[in-house]
């Protein structure tokens, strides 16, 4: 089953997903302050660090896609971070 | 240490599909940045609306569309190595998946129209319909993109010789798994 690298990525995917289906669905999304949303996000950008590097092959390219790949990701998720925070002081 | 990691860095694809996925990637952080501002603005008019989301449906296209990458990157490998045949294979499961994914969509663009939203319901349901039907809008040419790729490797144009145009296709394919994969916590879970 875990032979091709691939298949582990694809059972963490699976269960980074279950885990923020759980928080979303148990409420604790809405009520928890910071952490849920931490955890939401941290899982959303290992998952997509793993198909950017993995499934896109990008981990084999020159540097600078990597760099450019990479940043896109620190970019939006730190951006949805950042104005979550704004939301939280309003 | 793999073979491939001893190899010199190589784009895996066309550079004109990389370029075309570059700019599809900034629209969409354009996108979920708007988003997450406008969220900010107003957050409980945002909250509520988000309220009458399917979160079930939202988890099974996560699942569709991770499934879908995954079969994609077996049948990549798959043709690298001559096996053709597991290719196709491969190949079909993930088309399989898209299709999938673009019925429960449909389902769910079709039960919220049903409730007379669209988009001049409200800013969220703006954000909502321009963000998941532009992604819809993507899932389809990435599966037209597929399916000519199914019918090449099944003709047995690709192999341990050339799988270029299906390591094209195949980036395209995972560029929209990853949109979904910010997509889903933003817009369906984040409270």
């Amino acid at each position: 089953m875990f032979q091709h690298p691939s298949n582990r990525i694809f059972v963490f995917l699976l269960l980074a997903t279950a885990v923020t289906f759980w928080l979303g669905e148990s409420g604790a999304a809405g009520s928890a302050g910071w952490a849920p949303v931490l955890v939401m996000f941290g899982l959303a950008a290992t998952k997509a660090y793993w198909v950017i590097a993995d499934f896109m092959e990008i981990r084999h390219a020159p540097a600078l896609w990597r760099r450019l790949l990479a940043g896109w990701l620190v970019v939006v998720v730190g951006g949805i971070l950042l104005a979550y925070a704004v939301s939280l002081r309003g | 240490m793999t073979s491939r990691d001893q190899q010199e860095p190589r784009l895996a694809g066309d550079l004109a599909v990389w370029l075309i996925i570059c700019a599809e990637m900034l629209a969409f952080a354009i996108l979920f940045l708007s988003y997450a501002v406008a969220r900010a603005l107003d957050v409980e008019a945002f909250n509520a609306s988000q309220a009458t989301l399917d979160l079930h449906s939202g988890a099974i296209n996560t699942v569709l569309l991770i499934s879908g990458s995954w079969c994609v990157v077996r049948a990549v490998h798959a043709v690298r190595n001559d096996a053709q045949r597991l290719g196709v294979r491969w190949l079909a499961a993930g088309l399989l998946c898209g299709a999938g994914f673009l019925l429960f969509k449909s389902l769910e663009f079709s039960d919220k129209f049903a409730q007379g939203l669209d988009l001049s319901t409200n800013t969220f349901y703006m954000f909502y319909f321009l963000l998941t039907g532009f992604h819809f809008l993507h899932v389809i040419v990435a599966m037209v993109f597929l399916g000519i790729l199914w019918v090449r490797t099944w003709q047995g144009h690709y192999g341990a010789h050339d799988v270029h145009a299906l390591e094209s296709g195949a980036a395209f394919w995972h560029m929209v798994d990853l949109l979904w994969i910010i997509l889903f916590p933003l817009v369906y879970v984040m409270r």
